[in-house]
C-alpha cells in the first residue's frame, strides 16, 4: 500500500501527524454530542428533549467548529493536504473502515428498519432518536418527526458544519467558498426548511424539494406525487410544471451556459454532502482505467433503468382510452419514443465525430431503451408491466436506486470508495447532464500551455476519479461529462496549469502531441498530422 | 528491427519513447537503475508531505509499458563501449543497441564539505533521497532539527516538506538574498519574508564550513563558516544544485564537458548516441539558455523533438520562447520570456515591478529600455496564460501594449480578485515619475 518506510514495529504510525490539545477538545466535544444520539438511539428517554436535542446538535456543530479553526486558521493560507494519506481516517485505515460500516448500517436500518431508530407505527408516539427529533418537528411543521426528518435533519447539519470547515480549508480560494455557501444555502432553505413549510401551510401537497430534479428526483412522477400535485388545484399544478420544465427547459440552458457543476456542485444536495462532510475522502476515488470502464457501463445502465422505470410508472397509471384524459398510454409512449429518437437523431446528426467509438455504445443504448419500451406497451396489462407486477417493479426501482445504491453505497461508502461514488457511478441525473456537458456546452477545464509537470495532485483530488494529468500534461483541455466542476484539481495544481472556464464551443476539445514551448514548426508537424 | 535503448526513465526519455512509439515499430528499451516505472520527480515532495502515495506520482499505470511495447530494464550502466555498441551493467549482464540515448538526468552538488557523505546527509533529488528521508526524519522527535545547504527550488522544496511534519527548518542561503541569482531583488525579498512567515530559520548569506558526526556515523551538528556558530541537527539536506549525472559515461569514448555534449540535433560525438534533458550540454548555448537546462519541459521537449530525428525526420532542437514554474510554499511562480535578477541582467533591460500589499502576490515585467520591446514577465501568486504570453513575444509587442491588455493573459480561478487596474494604474504612476 503506502510506500512509507516504517520502521517501527508501533502499532500507532509514527509519522501520523497528531492534532494539537485544543483539537483533542474539540473532538470530544463533538462525540459527546454524537454520544447523546446514541444514548437516545438506545431508547434513554430524556427529560425535556428539546434541550437535549439542542444540546447534542449544538456540541456536534461545536465541535466541528473549533476542530476547524484550530486546524486551518492557526496556519498561512493555502492548500492544506498534509497528511491526508498518513490519516487512517482518509487513507482506508482502521478509522476509515469503522466509519465506513458505522454508516452503512446507518443506512440500512434508516431505509429498511426505521422502528429501530425508534418511528411510531400505527399512530404510537416515536421513541428513541426519532422522538428526541419530535420537538424540533413540531417547531417546524406541528407534526412528529419521521425517519426522513432526522435523516434531514443530520444531513443539514453535516453541510453546514462541514461547509464551515471547508470554507476554512479553502479561505484564499474565493470560487469554493462560493459554491460551499450556495450548497449550504440549498440544503438549509430548499431541501429542509421550505417543504416543511410548504407542509404548513398545504399539507396535502407531496414533500417536494425544489432543486431535486428527475431523474435523481425519482418518485416525483409517481402516481401518488402526481395525484398530490393535481389535487392541489394551481399551486400544485405549478410545482409539477416545475419538476417538468426543470429538466426540460432550465437544467439544459444552464448546462450549455456552466457545464454540470451549476447543479452538482452548486446546487445538489448529494454533490452538497460530498463536498462538504465527504471533502476528506476525495483522494479515494480510484482513477485506473478499470474503474473508468465500470463507470460508463454501470452509470448509462443506471441511466436506462432510470428513465423505462419512470416511463413505465407513468405509463401505468395512464387510461386506455381517449374518454378519461388526453394522455393516454398510447399517446405517451409515443411521446416518450419521439423525444429519445429526436435526441439520438440530433446527437448522431451534429456530433458524431466527437463521440467517435462511442457513438456505437450509444445507438445500442438508444435501441436497447426503445425496444424496452415497445415490449412495455405491447405486453404489458392493466396491472402488469414486464410480466411483473406493477407497483413491486415500482418499489424495486426506489429500493434499489433510491435507498441502496445512492444511500447505503453513496454515503456509507465514503470512506472507502471515495465521496463521490454515487454521483460518478450511479446517478442518473449526473449521466444526463453528463451527457449534455461532453457534446453542447461551453464548459471546460483549460490546460495552460506546457506548463504541467505530472506531479499528479490534480488527478489524485478528483472525486469523480478522473485522471486528469492525463489530459494536463498532453496540453489538452478536460472535457469530460463526469466532472462536477468542484475546482479542486486547479486549486491545488502548483504550477497554476488548470482553470475552469465557460468559453466558446470552438476549439474546446483541443487533442495535442506536442507542448507550447518546443518550435512552433515541430508544433505544426505532429499535431496537424 | 532496429533497437532503440534509452538510460534513464525521467520525463526526458520516456516522453522520447512515447514519441518514438506513436511514429514508429522500432524496440524500445527503457533503462532505470532508480525505480521500475516512470513517475513525476518534482511530485517526491507531495509523498513525504502525504498528499499523495508514490504510486499516484507514476503518470502511466503499470500496464502502459507492455501495451505499448516499451520494454523496462532494471539496472545500473557501468560502461557504454561505442565501438561494439554494447552496455555492461553493474550486474553483469550486457544490452546491444542499434541507437543509444543517454537521458540520464542530474545528481545533487556536493561541494567537498567535511562530513558531506555521513549519514542522514541526502540531496532531494532520488527515489532514494526521499527513503533515506523518511528514514532520518520521520518525524519531529527523531530529527529533532534539519538543516538544508543551497538556496534554490529544491532546497524551499526540502523545507516545505519538513516544515509538513513540524520538524524545525534551519534554511542556509550563500546569497544575500533567496534565489536571487534569478529572481529580481524585489521578488527574491517577498519570498524571503514568506519563508520567515512559515516559521523557517532562514540565514542568508551563510554558507557551511562542515558537518560533525557523533559515535555511530551520524549527523550531529553543522558549523557555520561566517561565525562559527554550531547547530545540532539530525538531517542535512544538500541542495546547491545539482550537475548531469554521467560519471558512468567517464571511460568511454563520448565526448563529455559539465555534461554529454551535444550539437543542436541532440548527437553526441559518437554516430547513433545521443544525449538529452538535464544530462545534455549543447556546444553553444541557445539564446539567452544555458548551455544545460535542468528543467522538467526542456527535457520533454527535446525528447518530442529527437523522436523526430530517430524516426527519420531529421529535426534540430529549437526550443520556442522561455517560459518556467514553481511554488515557494504557497505561492506560486511563472515566468514568460526572460526576467533577470541582478547578477547577469543584459545593460537594455528595464524592469516594472508592482507588489500587492498583502506581501503574497507581484509582477515584475521586463522589457527593452530604448524600443519598449516586451522581454518577459515574472508573476507571483497570480497565474498567467502561457498561450497569451508565448504569442505576444512572438508578436513583439512593446510593454505599453502588455500591460494595457494584462487581463487577456489572467488565468486565475473564477470569482478571484482583479488586479489589473492597480496594476495598470502603478505602471502610469511610475513611468510618469521615472
Amino acid at each position: 500500500m503506502s510506500n512509507k518506510l516504517n520502521h517501527s514495529m508501533s502499532l500507532a504510525k509514527p509519522d501520523a501527524l497528531d492534532i494539537s490539545a485544543k483539537q483533542k477538545v474539540a473532538l470530544a466535544i463533538g462525540v459527546i454530542g454524537l454520544f447523546i444520539l446514541a444514548l437516545a438511539l438506545f431508547n434513554t428517554n430524556f427529560p425535556n428533549k428539546a434541550v437535549f436535542l439542542t444540546l447534542s446538535l449544538g456540541l456536534i456543530i461545536g465541535g466541528v467548529i473549533v476542530y476547524s479553526r484550530e486546524a486551518y486558521l492557526t496556519k498561512l493560507e493555502g492548500i492544506k493536504n498534509d497528511g491526508v494519506w498518513f490519516k487512517s481516517i482518509s487513507s482506508r485505515g482502521v478509522w476509515g473502515w469503522i466509519v465506513g460500516v458505522i454508516l452503512t448500517t446507518f443506512y440500512i436500518v434508516l431505509y429498511f428498519f426505521p422502528k429501530y431508530l425508534g418511528l411510531g407505527s400505527d399512530g404510537e408516539a416515536n421513541t428513541g432518536l426519532i422522538g428526541l427529533f419530535d420537538p424540533l418537528s413540531q417547531l417546524l411543521s406541528g407534526r412528529n418527526a419521521s425517519q426522513w426528518f432526522v435523516y434531514g435533519t443530520l444531513y443539514t447539519v453535516a453541510i453546514l458544519a462541514f461547509g464551515y470547515k471547508f470554507i476554512l480549508k479553502y479561505r484564499h480560494n474565493r470560487y469554493q467558498q462560493l459554491r460551499t455557501i450556495s450548497v449550504m444555502f440549498f440544503q438549509l432553505g430548499f431541501a429542509f426548511l421550505i417543504p416543511e413549510f410548504m407542509y404548513v401551510m398545504n399539507n396535502d401537497l407531496p414533500y417536494y424539494d425544489l432543486k431535486s430534479i428527475w431523474p435523481l428526483n425519482y418518485y416525483i412522477f409517481d402516481e401518488w406525487s402526481v395525484n398530490g400535485f393535481l389535487s392541489n388545484g394551481n399551486i400544485g399544478l405549478a410545482l409539477l410544471l416545475f419538476g417538468i420544465l426543470s429538466i426540460f427547459v432550465f437544467t439544459p440552458i444552464l448546462t450549455y451556459k456552466y457545464g454540470k457543476r451549476w447543479y452538482c456542485s452548486w446546487v445538489c444536495g448529494c454533490g452538497g454532502l460530498a463536498e462538504t462532510a465527504g471533502d476528506s475522502f476525495r483522494q479515494l476515488s480510484s482513477k485506473k482505467m478499470y474503474a473508468w470502464k465500470i463507470e460508463r457501463w454501470l452509470i448509462h445502465v443506471v441511466l436506462v433503468f432510470s428513465i423505462v422505470m419512470t416511463t413505465a410508472v407513468v405509463y401505468t397509471y395512464l387510461g386506455y382510452d381517449k374518454n378519461d384524459f388526453w394522455l393516454t398510454r398510447g399517446v405517451f409512449i409515443s411521446l416518450v419514443i419521439g423525444f429519445l429518437t429526436l435526441v439520438f437523431t440530433a446527437v448522431m446528426v451534429f456530433k458524431r465525430n466527437e463521440l467517435g467509438k462511442d457513438a456505437k455504445y450509444g445507438a445500442i443504448g438508444f435501441f436497447i431503451v426503445i425496444a424496452l419500451l415497445l415490449i412495455m406497451h405491447f405486453t404489458g396489462t392493466t396491472d402488469h408491466l414486464f410480466y411483473v407486477k406493477a407497483g413491486a417493479l415500482r418499489s424495486a426501482y426506489g429500493i434499489y436506486i433510491g435507498s441502496i445504491f445512492s444511500g447505503v453505497i453513496g454515503t456509507g461508502f465514503y470512506p472507502i470508495l471515495g465521496n463521490r461514488s454515487w454521483c460518478r457511478f450511479g446517478c442518473p441525473m449526473a449521466a444526463i447532464l453528463g451527457f449534455q456537458q461532453r457534446l453542447f456546452s461551453k464548459f471546460r477545464i483549460t490546460t495552460n500551455g506546457g506548463q504541467c509537470i505530472s506531479c499528479g495532485n490534480c488527478s489524485n483530488s478528483c472525486e469523480m476519479g478522473i485522471d486528469v494529468r492525463h489530459y494536463a500534461q498532453k496540453g489538452e483541455n478536460i472535457v469530460r461529462s463526469s466532472c462536477v466542476g468542484c475546482g479542486i484539481c486547479s486549486a491545488v495544481c502548483p504550477r497554476g496549469v488548470l482553470k475552469l472556464e465557460n468559453d466558446s464551443m470552438k476549439g474546446r476539445i483541443n487533442p495535442t502531441e506536442i507542448l507550447l514551448g518546443n518550435d512552433v514548426d515541430l508544433m505544426d508537424l505532429v499535431n496537424d498530422k | 528491427m532496429e533497437h532503440i535503448v534509452i538510460i534513464g526513465n525521467g520525463i526526458s526519455g520516456v516522453t522520447l519513447a512515447r514519441h518514438i512509439r506513436k511514429l514508429s515499430d522500432k524496440k524500445i528499451t527503457i533503462v532505470s537503475a532508480e525505480t521500475d516505472y516512470f513517475f513525476s520527480r518534482t511530485a517526491l515532495m507531495y509523498v513525504y508531505m502525504g498528499h499523495m502515495k508514490f504510486e499516484h506520482t507514476q503518470p502511466y499505470e503499470n500496464w502502459f509499458w507492455k501495451k505499448n511495447r516499451i520494454e523496462l530494464k532494471k539496472g545500473y550502466v557501468k560502461q557504454v563501449e561505442t565501438a561494439s555498441k554494447t552496455l555492461h551493467f553493474a550486474e553483469g549482464d550486457t544490452l546491444q543497441f542499434d541507437k543509444l540515448i543517454i537521458a540520464t538526468g542530474s545528481k545533487p552538488n556536493k561541494f567537498g564539505w567535511p562530513g558531506q557523505d555521513l549519514n542522514g546527509v541526502m540531496g532531494m533529488y532520488h527515489k532514494q533521497d526521499l527513503e533515506a528521508l523518511e528514514t532520518y526524519a520521520p518525524n519531529k522527535d527523531v530529527c529533532k532539527r534539519a538543516v538544508i545547504v543551497g538556496g534554490g527550488l529544491i532546497g524551499i522544496e526540502l523545507a516545505e516538506m519538513l516544515n509538513s511534519r513540524s520538524i524545525p527548518v534551519t534554511f542556509l542561503v550563500r546569497e544575500s538574498s533567496f534565489w536571487n541569482g534569478v529572481l529580481p531583488q524585489g521578488e527574491s525579498e517577498m519570498i524571503n519574508r514568506h519563508i520567515k512567515n512559515h516559521h523557517i530559520d532562514l540565514r542568508l548569506s551563510t554558507n557551511l564550513k562542515e558537518i560533525k558526526s557523533d559515535d555511530n556515523g551520524n549527523v550531529k551538528s553543522v558549523i557555520i563558516e561566517e561565525t562559527g556558530e554550531e547547530l545540532d541537527c539530525n538531517v542535512v539536506g544538500l541542495t546547491a544544485g545539482v550537475t548531469p549525472n554521467i560519471d558512468f559515461l567517464k571511460n568511454s569514448e563520448i565526448e563529455l564537458g559539465r555534461g554529454v555534449k551535444v550539437n543542436r540535433y541532440l548527437e553526441t560525438n559518437i554516430p547513433d548516441i545521443y544525449a538529452i534533458g538535464d544530462c545534455a550540454e549543447q556546444h553553444e548555448a541557445i539564446g539567452n539558455r544555458r548551455p544545460i537546462e535542468a528543467v522538467w519541459y526542456t527535457g520533454r521537449m527535446m525528447g518530442e523533438t529527437l523522436a523526430q530525428t530517430i524516426c527519420g525526420n531529421k529535426m534540430a532542437y529549437n526550443p520556442g520562447h522561455w517560459f518556467n514554474s514553481a511554488k515557494f510554499l504557497d505561492i506560486e511562480y511563472q515566468t514568460y520570456g526572460w526576467v533577470f535578477g541582478e547578477r547577469g541582467r543584459p545593460e537594455y533591460e528595464k524592469h516594472f515591478h508592482w507588489k500587492h500589499e498583502d506581501d503574497t502576490k507581484c509582477i515584475t515585467v521586463a522589457f527593452h529600455k530604448d524600443t519598449n520591446e516586451f522581454l518577459g514577465i515574472n508573476t507571483f501568486g497570480i497565474r498567467m496564460r502561457h498561450e497569451v504570453f508565448d504569442r505576444w513575444l512572438t508578436e513583439k509587442r512593446d510593454i505599453d501594449y502588455v500591460m494595457h491588455h494584462l487581463s487577456e493573459a489572467n488565468f486565475d480561478p473564477e470569482f478571484y480578485s482583479r488586479f489589473e487596474n492597480e496594476i495598470l494604474k502603478a505602471y502610469t504612476n511610475q513611468l510618469q515619475t521615472a
